[in-house]
């Protein structure tokens, strides 16, 4: 049958399999979407829409799934930042496939239980569960990106995508306090550890030559011997043990049990946890082997181990215990790769699957003893054996798996383990202290399991339980159902079951053939098997010796909270801020500006007298004419009028109007004509502006400054305007260099206009231009958001306290504009086109249009102008945003670089010769956005006019 | 030509400094109005001051003005004209929730009714 298959089909498949890998990446980011849009049509779609996604994820990965089990490496790469060496590079080995089966498979398992946990009861799912599995599958797609990439910068960003989304998982209660507080701490612990790998990443990728895991990953002897190796590795490390919790970085993760309990069976079990296991294994042949590494990752694990046990036994909590207890696994796991023999990374491999199936069915087993008793507290539940004795044996089960027990798999890896830990240290005279404490870990586990199961259980009866508990539906049990039986699996026949992916997954953490090893329930009588009889007995000693240890711990209690050292850091440089802040602020924004001045003239006169250059320098200086003397003092003049005159707030803005004028005629005069056409344009309408906004004001300011205070402020006045001066001289008599010969020399070449400031604007720099445009029209929504729904009362009277003049607009003045509309509009469009060439431009074109209309307005009245043109400018912005966006991506399509610009010449009959640019386009896009966003600011300002004086005879049309 | 320039950024610089740090909204805008021209002038003549140069390619010109500084300032004429207009808005919002123009939001001695 198969080989009817088309030879297109063929290879379309081929191809496909060359880019599975980016896609399963992408299936729970656009299943995310997917899933908080299905939210409006039901809660309990959304269940499906999530499990559906992760199951295509899964069948999308399929056909790569057989490639690590024939020895292959996937790679496949896009180019991205080639000149900073990093590509979308993804890589699908042995480790890959391990940690995806487990990302996706436990993934779909928490899904479906999710789905009833969320519900009251069966039937009833509660709100937000959309919100809930959107964000579920943001973070499973982050965490797929880190465990498939090849690319060390693209992982490190994944890696940080599962911080922001497991932020927003356990802080899904957001109304609870704890669950805020739970997700900020871990957000600031995973983000500073993210910020120490970024820095890490980077020493290594030096060291490497490369940011691909392939050269990194065979070049272990040269960045060992690195004199930079050391704080690599330390970097690294701190990135890899905040995520996985090690000590002293622990104390995240109980905090992190605000979380739904889904959230936690599946961040806590497999996944954002074992992320930094992963980074562990994943560099281990390049890292691992000094005894920098051994002393650390030893260390840390070690005291990992020990804290979270001990620490387990003593928690009501129910889930409490589970997370401590897998504090204390993960330290097992970091421990086993401290060790760095091939056969600790084996067992560490081992240990990350077996942690992973029996935790997360305990916390399920945890979540529906919370669901059913609505309460998780220990001292509470008891006996529960009578009310769901079927929940009780799975929970058995994983607990025993947790404790070691033989038969199942936890009892397998711990054997493991114990062997390594023997063997490690054994030609040491202090060789026994390591299995000794390990021991000790040990009887604490079983311990803390008995507790889990005994107090759970058994022990008496339920005290005061808010709900009669009772077994929950049918479908909340399968997940869990599902992964004890992995565990009994794999704990009775685990050469038949997990030999084989082990292998291949430790062939990828090795880089080379992982040793022979035997995955047996009985090894004969030896030392390991003695450590876990210790354990067993050891841990029913300590458990029936209870009560007065926890009366110990008591008094222990919040001697070694990390969290709490924590919270005070946190206190103490939150406190300083904010006293730093009000000692600046206090709530005076004139205050506030006199520091601003002050800082800055300080700053600048240090920056000049520290220099110790003289004010002068050696250019020589252009001849002043009688005009331009004239016009700078014109200038000063009505700048000092303005200043006087501030107090009479109409007339000083009639002469800031004449201000723009004169700037105008500068640029006239040093060869800006654009500037002085676009400060012309802008000056009528900032005028308009200024005028409209004056009416709602108060039209006088109050004589209040204090004499003490006028004469600082002339002071500090003085001393910037004098500095500003000082500094403009000082600029304009030193000698010039610039990078312009390159925008004069290209500009007709390159960008087809003679008018260098504009191919400026819309090609060489167009991409600026474009983030300007963008700053316009953001200002305009931000103006249309702040007006809407503002009532203002305007002025009944003037500043003289004459009646306000109701007249109707003048009608010679409206004829007269009525007819210069067209004739605007014509030079607008003249300098539109011309403004490749000669001054103009979409800027100036923009504003010409603007005035023009608002003339419109002005003259014949809102409603006149409203009934011949809509109000509504967001899809002029839009459009104009729109087009000048996708000028710049039709070159990307064309395989240019964003914004590049081409040019033809084109002859019209009549007009002659002329060019057609692309960046034409772009300028329309400039012209559009500038109209919108004007007309935008102004017609709605207007608007607020009209609707303060609600007189009859303004609405009437002119006559 | 020169110190005639300075000399404007100067007292453009002073005198939008001083209606800056007054107490009513009004004025400080008009005071940002004054320091926007001062930053553009002088940015503007961080080109260089060229009479008769316009950075417009034709035959025969031997020299032109630097077409960067002008580029630079185009677009930050219009920019300042969103933010003023941005700043109005955001005193007139004032004035409607707080009853008065005071920066601070603070009525005092001298309100208008």
């Amino acid at each position: 049958m198969v080989s009817f298959c088309p030879p297109r089909s063929s290879v379309f498949i081929t191809e496909f399999n060359r880019m599975n890998l980016p896609l399963v990446i992408l299936t729970p980011f656009i299943g995310a979407a997917l899933t908080a849009w299905a939210a409006r049509f039901g809660a309990r779609r959304t269940a499906w829409v999530a499990g559906g996604m992760t199951l295509l994820a899964l069948i999308i990965l399929a056909p790569t799934l057989t490639a690590p089990f024939k020895g292959e490496v996937i790679i496949q790469r896009w180019s991205w930042i080639p000149q900073a060496g990093v590509d979308l590079a993804f890589r699908f080995d042995g480790l890959a496939l391990l940690f995806t089966t487990m990302i996706l498979g436990i993934g779909l398992l928490v899904i479906l239980y999710a789905r009833y946990y969320l519900s009251d009861d069966a039937q009833n799912p509660k709100p937000g569960m959309g919100r809930f599995y959107a964000y579920l599958l943001l973070f499973m797609g982050s965490m797929l990106g880190v465990v498939l990439s090849e690319n060390l910068i693209v992982l490190l960003i994944f890696w940080e995508m599962t911080s922001l989304s497991s932020f927003l998982l356990i802080s899904y209660s957001y109304q609870g306090k704890e669950a805020r507080q739970g997700a900020r701490m871990a957000l600031t612990v995973t983000g500073l550890g993210g910020l120490a790998l970024l820095g890490g990443f980077m020493l290594l990728g030096k060291m490497a030559g490369s940011y691909e895991l392939s050269v990194i990953l065979a070049q272990g002897d040269v960045i060992r011997a690195d004199p930079l190796y050391t704080p690599m590795l330390v970097l690294i490390l701190i990135g890899a043990f905040t995520k996985s919790a090690q000590f002293p970085f622990h104390f995240w993760l109980p905090r992190a049990m605000a979380a739904p309990t889904p959230v936690s069976a599946y961040l806590h079990s497999a996944t954002l946890v074992k992320a930094g296991i992963f980074l562990l294994a994943r560099l281990f042949p390049v890292l691992s082997g000094t005894p920098e590494w051994s002393w650390l990752v030893i260390g840390a694990g070690l005291s990992t181990l020990l804290i979270g046990a001990w620490f387990a036994l003593f928690k009501h909590d129910l889930k409490g215990l589970l997370a401590y207890s897998t504090i204390s696994h993960l330290g097992l796991i970091t421990l086993l790769f401290g060790l760095a023999t091939p056969l600790a990374a084996v067992a560490g491999l081992f240990h990350i699957i077996n942690h992973a199936t029996f935790k997360a069915s305990l916390f399920m087993a945890a979540g529906i003893i919370d669901h059913e008793c609505g309460t998780r507290d220990m001292r509470r539940i008891n006996g529960l054996w009578k009310f769901m004795p079927y929940t009780a044996t799975l929970a058995m089960v994983a607990a025993a798996s947790m404790a070691g027990v033989p038969l199942f798999n936890g009892f397998l890896s711990k054997e493991m383990f114990f062997a390594e830990t023997t063997d490690f240290f054994s030609d040491r005279p202090w060789g026994w202290m390591l299995p000794t404490l390990v021991a000790l870990a040990g009887v604490l586990a079983v311990a803390y399991s008995l507790r889990f199961i005994h107090d759970v259980f058994f022990n008496g009866d339920p005290i005061n339980l808010p709900k009669t508990p009772h077994e929950p539906p049918f479908w909340m049990k399968v997940p869990a159902e599902i992964l004890v039986g992995i565990c009994v699996l794999v704990g009775m026949f685990p050469a038949m079951t997990v030999a084989w992916p082990l292998k291949v997954a430790a062939t990828s953490v090795l880089q080379a053939p992982p040793p022979r090893f035997d995955l047996a329930i009985w090894h004969g009588f030896n030392l390991p098997l003695l450590m876990s009889l210790i354990a067993l007995f050891g841990g029913l000693l300590v458990y029936s010796a209870r009560k007065p240890l926890f009366r110990q711990a008591n008094r222990l209690e919040g001697v070694l909270d990390a969290g709490a050292y924590y919270d005070s850091i946190v206190r103490t440089v939150a406190g300083f801020a904010t006293a730093l802040t009000n000692a600046l602020d206090r709530g005076s924004l004139q205050r506030l500006m006199v520091v601003f001045v002050v800082s800055v003239i300080a700053m600048g006169l240090a920056g000049a007298l520290g220099s110790g250059s003289p004010l002068t320098g050696p250019r020589a200086l252009l001849a002043a004419d009688a005009v331009s003397v004239f016009i700078a003092l014109a200038l000063i003049v009505v700048t000092l009028a303005t200043l006087i005159l501030h107090h009479r707030r109409l007339t000083a803005l009639v002469v800031v109007g004449a201000l723009g004028l004169l700037v105008a005629l500068i640029f006239v005069k040093f060869s800006a004509p654009d500037l002085a056409l676009t400060q012309l344009s802008v000056e009528v309408v900032t005028i308009v502006l200024l005028l409209l906004a004056l009416y709602f004001l108060p039209q006088r300011s109050p004589r209040e400054s204090s004499r003490p205070r006028r004469i600082r402020d002339t002071v500090l006045a003085l001393l910037a305007g004098g500095s500003a001066g000082a500094l403009t001289w000082a600029m304009l008599t030193r000698p010039h260099e610039s990078i312009s010969s390159f925008f004069l020399e290209n500009s007709v070449p390159g960008g087809g206009g003679t008018n260098v400031v504009n191919v400026i604007l819309v090609d060489f720099r167009g991409y600026d231009t474009l983030g300007e445009i963008s700053v316009l029209a953001l200002a305009g929504l931000g103006i249309y958001a702040m007006l809407k729904d503002l009532e203002l009362t305007g002025l009944a009277r003037d500043a003289r306290g004459r009646a306000w003049n109701w007249d109707a607009h003048p009608s010679i003045m409206a004829a007269l504009t009525r007819l210069l509309l067209p004739l605007a509009l014509l030079v607008s469009v003249f300098i539109f086109l011309r403004g490749h060439n000669q001054p103009g431009g979409g800027f100036i074109a923009g504003l010409i249009t603007a005035v023009a209309l608002i003339m419109q307005y002005l003259t014949n009245g809102v409603a006149w102008t409203h009934q011949r043109m809509s109000d509504n400018m967001h899809p002029l912005i839009g459009a104009g945003l729109l087009i000048a966006t996708v000028t710049g991506l039709v070159s990307i399509l064309l395989g240019y670089p964003f914004l590049t610009s081409t040019f033809t010449h084109i002859h019209w009959p009549v007009v002659g010769d002329f060019e057609l640019a692309s960046a034409m386009a772009f300028d329309l896009g400039v012209f559009l956005v500038v109209v919108g966003a004007t007309l935008l600011i102004l017609i709605h300002l207007g608007l607020m006019h009209d609707a303060s004086h609600p007189d009859p005879k303004l609405q009437q049309e002119p006559r | 030509m020169e110190a005639l320039m300075s000399l404007m950024v100067g007292v453009l610089t002073a005198c939008g400094v001083y209606l800056m740090l007054r107490a009513r909204t009004f004025p400080v805008v008009l005071g940002l109005t004054l320091l926007t021209y001062a930053v553009n002038l002088f940015l503007f003549a961080s080109g260089r001051l060229t009479i008769g140069a316009p950075p417009i390619i034709h035959d025969g010109a031997t020299h032109y003005t630097d077409p960067l500084p002008q580029a630079l300032v185009l677009t930050a004429i219009v920019i300042s004209f969103a933010m003023t207009a941005f700043v109005i808005m955001l005193s007139l919002k004032a004035r409607a929730e707080l009853g008065n123009d005071h920066v601070d939001g603070r009525p005092s001695q001298g309100d208008a009714p």
